[in-house]
């Protein structure tokens, strides 16, 4: 992974003691709460329901055993000894004081950490495939690349105070693991006619209020361009994108009403006198990102008896051959399997974990993946180059910490914002409906029967919980004072990706579980053969849903 | 006598008559006096004369209003070489973003607030980007 040489320290330490004084400055009275907002806000410091929430940057769900211990020590120290996986792959903590937040951060940047950018009207944290590097479907590991961005959107002096938010996302694979099509800017490594190397560039996705795919607007960027096009787009958006209404300020709405021709246009010609400028990129700096991204020393195995050993354990403990098949990945390299966490367990709220739970994963990264991890944008922790010959171990000690739940990509594998249990942003709360219709649906058996089935809940319209893009998405909303959930069907992230369509008027907190209910039993009376959910859904559409759940 | 920071230190200003962007265009004595701009006025206008703009002066109406950061920075881009100062209401947290993307003058609401901002200039010693002050980016200037 990613090492800071001296430079990358001083900027980090630089800022914290930038953050340090500013703190100091609001607490004195100099600054005023106003005033104030902007710049905690841009170090990841939300003042939330019950207390000050402080969102840490993980760059593109990258971490260390390290740095996992280190967050491990900070909750215990410094909150209440959990922390939040988030949808942007970064890791939250809940319940931080005001005054104390410059400490952590110190502590942070001692293991080449920190909380900058993780909020505010600025380029947030790029995010990318939680199996980057490992995935057997990639065309080009994506990790140097956002790197590369990472550091250019880092204090990027131009671009602290855009109209609203922005979020960019790379993936480099068939599958698309990043929902790159839901960003402001998204990248596919792609290769042209001639077989070379570039990106195909997206503009203009988003959720949020306004749910929008991305469209193309370059469809083959050659890489040693790629930050004088961003920096291009920026400038457009900076410029033209609006300030005078919060809720039509991301770039998806200037893409809208310029049309992505217009768009276009205007980015080429600001892009005209960037090119070939100073931040194209050298030759040097491609493979010096690269030179942190390469495999670690693999043990030569062979596939078939490695495969055949496996197979043995698998059907001699079926509960470790259910969860090798549904929390285990296809690896790259022979014999290897990448392993997924679940954070997901029925009772606890989705993406929570605990101090000492951290130092399990921590340990076991150490023992059995070369030191390192991914937090995902499913809200779950990667352990991405297991051994095969090791799963048994780790799922021993993954299950009795609780975290070896066998539910990935399944139905109680939700994706869920804090909500208004946390969140002040909130209009409903959203971790009790997942954990109800965690508990309606404890019979794996038919959790596996339904398929693969992504169900995603929001809070309120910011979408956090990426409820647009889940197969079934739930927004809480909020009817005179009372909490209500909107269904929508039919979302998706992939390279297909869709918006969810609403099914009908909201429904309370406790109906949910049965509104869930029915909508599965609809599906099941609907699907053909294996179907999965959101194919059923493509092909008889959402009137038989609604026919049902509002009988 | 305003004064305000130029060039790294608190000065007393002697500067031109200031003229809005429509009534600079109109003048004819246009190399003596200088500009404002404010946020959404069109840049490719004022460019047409950039060989004739004493001073430019980038309004903030609100510290959060970000499009001043871009003006001082295609000025520079095309090559203006004058005074850009920042006027309005700034932040001296900005100053550093600021003097990255060329401007090189700073008129804060209050002047009082002059000696304590000064330091802000140097919050960060090193930065990513390549910017006016620096053109080169950190990548090209790494210890090989």
């Amino acid at each position: 992974m990613y090492v800071y040489d001296e430079y990358d320290q001083k900027i980090v330490d630089e800022r914290v003691a930038q953050y340090r004084d500013q703190t100091a400055r609001f607490l004195d009275g100099k600054l005023t709460d106003e005033q104030f907002l902007p710049l905690r806000l841009q170090n990841g410091l939300y003042v939330q329901r019950l207390a000050p929430m402080l969102r840490i940057a993980v760059p593109y769900g990258l971490m260390s055993s390290r740095q996992l211990r280190k967050i491990a020590q900070l909750s215990r120290d410094y909150d209440k000894g959990y922390v939040h996986v988030s949808t942007r792959q970064n890791i939250q903590f809940n319940w931080p004081e005001l005054a104390e937040v410059p400490d952590l951060l110190a502590e942070l940047a001692s293991v080449q950490m920190h909380s900058i950018q993780t909020s505010g009207n600025c380029i947030r944290n790029t995010t990318t495939d939680q199996y980057a590097g490992v995935a057997v479907d990639e065309l080009e590991d994506p990790r140097p690349w956002c790197e590369i961005i990472r550091q250019w959107s880092t204090l990027h002096p131009e671009f602290a105070f855009l109209p609203r938010k922005f979020k960019i996302a790379v993936c480099g694979t068939a599958e698309d693991r990043a929902a790159i099509y839901a960003h402001d800017i998204g990248l596919e490594l792609v290769h042209n006619a001639a077989g070379e190397k570039g990106f195909k560039v997206l503009v203009g996705g988003g959720l949020g209020r306004t749910p929008v795919i991305g469209s193309q607007i370059c469809p083959f960027l050659e890489p040693q361009h790629l930050l004088t096009y961003l920096e291009a787009i920026l400038r457009v958006y900076n410029q033209h994108g609006r300030r005078d209404n919060k809720y039509k300020a991301r770039i998806k709405i200037l893409v809208k009403a310029m049309g992505v021709d217009a768009f276009r246009e205007a980015v080429e010609k600001e892009w005209a006198v960037l090119r070939d400028g100073p931040s194209t990129l050298t030759e040097d700096e491609i493979s010096r990102a690269r030179s942190f991204f390469t495999a670690p020393v693999y043990q030569s195995l062979d596939a078939e008896t490695v495969a055949a050993a496996l197979a043995e354990q698998c059907s001699s403990d079926p509960v470790f051959g259910n969860w090798v098949k549904r929390n285990t990945v296809a690896h790259r390299v022979p014999g290897y399997r990448i392993v997924n966490v679940s954070l997901k367990a029925t009772g606890y709220a989705p993406g929570d974990i605990t101090d000492e739970q951290l130092e399990l994963v921590a340990d076991l990264a150490d023992q059995y993946s070369f030191g390192e991890l991914r937090t995902t944008h499913e809200q779950n922790i990667v352990l991405a180059d297991v051994e095969q010959g090791q799963l048994y171990g780790l799922w021993q000690a993954l299950q009795k910490a609780g975290l070896a739940t066998a539910n990935i990509g399944y139905l109680t594998d939700i994706i869920c914002c804090p909500g208004g249990d946390y969140c002040s942003l909130a209009n409903a709360k959203s971790i009790p409906v997942a954990e109800a219709i965690q508990a309606r649906f404890e019979d794996m058996d038919y959790v596996y029967d339904l398929g693969p089935l992504e169900l995603n809940i929001s809070g309120c319209m910011n979408a956090c919980g990426h409820h647009h893009i889940g197969h079934i998405g739930v927004l809480g909303v909020d009817k005179k004072g009372q909490e209500f959930y909107q269904v929508s069907l039919g979302g998706s992230q992939g390279k297909d990706a869709s918006i969810g369509k609403i099914l009908g008027p909201s429904f309370k907190q406790e109906d949910m579980p049965d509104i869930l209910e029915n909508l599965l039993t609809t599906f099941l009376s609907l699907r053909q053969e294996d179907e999965a959910f959101i194919d059923t859904y493509r092909r008889v559409g959402i009137d038989p849903f609604k026919e049902r759940v509002y009988a | 006598m305003p004064r305000l920071i130029r060039n790294g230190a608190i000065v007393e200003d002697h500067g031109p008559e200031v003229l809005d962007l429509e009534q600079w265009l109109e003048s004819t004595e246009r190399s003596s006096r200088a500009v404002v701009l404010e946020p959404g006025e069109s840049l490719a206008s004022l460019l047409a004369h950039i060989d004739e703009i004493p001073m430019v002066l980038v309004n903030f109406p609100t510290f959060m209003d970000g499009r001043g950061f871009s003006y001082a920075r295609e000025l520079r881009e095309r090559g203006y070489k004058g005074e850009i100062r920042a006027v309005g209401h700034f932040l001296r947290d900005q100053l550093t973003y600021l003097s990255r993307c060329g401007f090189n003058a700073f008129e804060f609401d209050d002047e009082s607030e002059l000696e304590e901002a000064l330091p802000s200039l140097a919050d960060f010693s090193e930065a990513y980007q390549a910017s006016v002050d620096r053109p080169q980016p950190l990548f090209r200037r790494r210890a090989k």
